[in-house]
């Protein structure tokens, strides 16, 4: 297996500044900062790294659009990683820090930002310590700070502790909560990169996706093109956790298929018992009904729509035959209705109802008609709220009632 | 003593991450520090919050309420933030807290008897391939625990009431 991201698991105690140095650590901010800005931003570009967050949305195409006549800038790295299923961004900023922070200074140093904060949600308390400790070595180390390297560059990095909300890994939500308000998504446009953290234009950049920046700039756009598909090139870290064998973070070139993730690295599924279910990205996920055709899906961003589901965050949940869909929806929607922040009336209303449904559908004291209003109530949140989480609440919902429509009759 | 009093040095170090006409981004990191003493915020800390960083005791109450982390009443010591996510819940974290629950004669969200412990139910918290798993959130800080049987749990627990007596 190639690592470019977990690299602390071929390397041992990269997370020790000498250790990183020697193996190449701060060769491409080295690189970077004697380069012109728009060339940086392009090599991101022409890689074709997309954002690693959810969205897919290309990394440097992001950072040009940043408003040139309007300024400060500034980076925020989104380290808010709550998506249920999903857990890569901590063992890289625990594991292999200086790479994160390197990606962070490169990015900072093409949108021409002089501050930029990681945003950590609260839990992270300890890797937060961990993450400044690391930044102290980094200025004393001369790769932070005044002047780096001898160059006019000068960059601050800082953590910034979030206190326990999903919605806040929602960038704008994200700004909303740096700014010490409650953490509620903005209406867009504008989009950070014209109006973001204090209304200055922002990029907003999850931890991986930065992490993925300083093998870009050392080896070329072409060089991390040898990995992965055309439309999504590089690896990606698949979190893999639910009814598997041996769950875990394994980073694979996109495009690798299900099946290969699922029981080649995952080993398959424990205690004797068959595959039903495949949830690509968490709880936000719609359910994938895992017959072969779909195991023999290659996971990147664009496949993984043709079975029906999006890729996002991949955040693979693995769901065996002893489980009932009407338990699984129970759980996401009291995930949902926990963590809608009751900004857009059709969430906040819509979650709480879909969630009450749930409950008595699951305790076996629905009918039939409760089904379809579950469906329908789904079906109505759609396309109707400011951010995507309103959306999210409703996959799981109306594509197990659709796909797997046995679950429910048995339960009514 | 007021939060002011008691760290100066801190409290000028956090708002210095922060451009000086956005101080209120101070608030998340001040409410923090409120909690450390008593792992709460009281209603003099949220006024003298709001006087600080230039905002409302409405504002402050509302952040507090917002965010699962802050709270503005009087728990255990240590609560025991327990995730039943969906993750979590497929490798067993339900029955774990059950059993947990039975063991110490409280229910999630109850206070054991000599005040320490506080049981908690929560959503995910990044650590789906390491359940049955918690969080301790005390006044200083969160610490996670993974891979956690009941006996693990309990043989913490002692230490935690250790802990809190020796601090006596």
């Amino acid at each position: 297996m190639f690592y470019m991201l977990l690299r602390h698991r071929d390397v041992p105690d990269i997370n020790q500044i000498d250790v990183y140095q020697k193996n190449g650590g701060f060769d491409a901010l080295k690189k970077a900062i004697k380069m012109d800005t728009t060339d940086v931003t392009n090599e991101v570009k022409a890689a074709g790294l997309r954002g690693r967050g959810g969205a897919g949305f290309p990394a440097g195409v992001k950072w040009s659009f940043m408003d040139n006549n309007n300024w400060p800038h500034y980076v925020v790295a989104n380290a808010d990683e709550s998506e249920p299923g999903t857990f890569k961004d901590r063992e890289i900023m625990e594991s292999n820090p200086f790479q994160f922070l390197e990606g962070i200074s490169i990015a900072s140093y093409a949108v021409g930002a002089n501050a930029a904060y990681i945003y950590l949600r609260g839990e992270f308390w300890e890797v937060a310590h961990f993450l400044d400790e690391k930044i102290e070595e980094m200025e004393k180390a001369g790769f932070l700070g005044e002047k780096i390297q001898g160059t006019d560059y000068s960059l601050k990095i800082y953590t910034h502790l979030g206190a326990g909300a999903y919605i806040c890994g929602e960038e704008t939500a994200l700004l909303e909560s740096m700014e010490g308000k409650r953490g509620q998504p903005r209406v867009r446009p504008p989009f950070p990169p014209s109006q973001g953290l204090y209304n200055k234009p922002t990029v907003v950049n999850n931890v991986e996706t930065l992490t993925s920046v300083p093998y870009i700039i050392s080896n070329g756009a072409d060089g991390y093109r040898k990995f992965g598909t055309e439309k999504s090139p590089g690896t990606k870290i698949f979190s893999l956790s639910g009814n598997v064998n041996n769950p875990g973070n394994y980073e694979l070139p996109l495009g690798t298929t299900f099946r290969e993730l699922i029981f080649t690295h995952g080993g398959g599924i424990p205690d004797g018992k068959s595959i039903k279910a495949i949830m690509p990205a968490g709880a936000s996920s719609s359910l994938i009904v895992a017959n072969d055709e779909a195991l023999d899906t290659p996971m990147d961003y664009e496949n993984v729509r043709n079975v029906g589901a999006d890729l996002g965050s991949a955040s693979v949940i693995v769901v065996d035959d002893s489980i009932g869909l009407d338990w699984l929806i129970n759980k996401t929607m009291s995930f949902f209705e926990h963590e809608s922040c009751g900004k857009c009336t059709p969430c906040r209303e819509g979650a709480y109802w879909m969630h009450q449904l749930t409950k008595r559908i699951h305790a076996g004291e629905g009918t039939k008609e409760d089904v379809e209003l579950l469906k329908d109530v789904a079906t109505q949140v759609q396309g109707k709220t400011l951010c995507a989480l309103g959306e999210f609440s409703t996959m799981a919902v109306v594509s197990s009632i659709e796909r797997f429509p046995e679950d429910f009759e048995a339960k009514v | 003593m007021s939060l002011a009093e008691k760290y100066p040095q801190e409290i000028e170090k956090v708002l210095a991450k922060y451009p000086p006409e956005h101080k209120r981004s101070a608030v998340m990191a001040l409410l923090y520090m409120a909690q450390r003493e008593e792992g709460y915020v009281s209603k003099k800390d949220k006024a003298e919050i709001a006087e600080l960083l230039d905002m409302t005791t409405t504002e402050i109450s509302a952040i507090v309420g917002f965010y699962s982390l802050y709270h503005d009443k009087k728990a255990g010591q240590y609560r025991i933030q327990v995730c039943t996510d969906i993750g979590c819940a497929l490798r067993g974290a339900d029955q774990y807290l059950a059993d947990l629950c039975e063991k110490l004669d409280v229910k999630p969200g109850e206070t054991t008897d000599d005040g320490l412990i506080t049981i908690e139910e929560v959503k995910c918290l990044a650590a789906c391939d390491k359940a049955p798993m918690f969080q301790v959130q005390s006044g200083q800080g969160i610490k996670y625990h993974e891979q956690m049987t009941i006996d693990t749990t309990l043989e913490l627990i002692e230490v935690l009431r250790k802990d809190a007596k020796e601090a006596k």
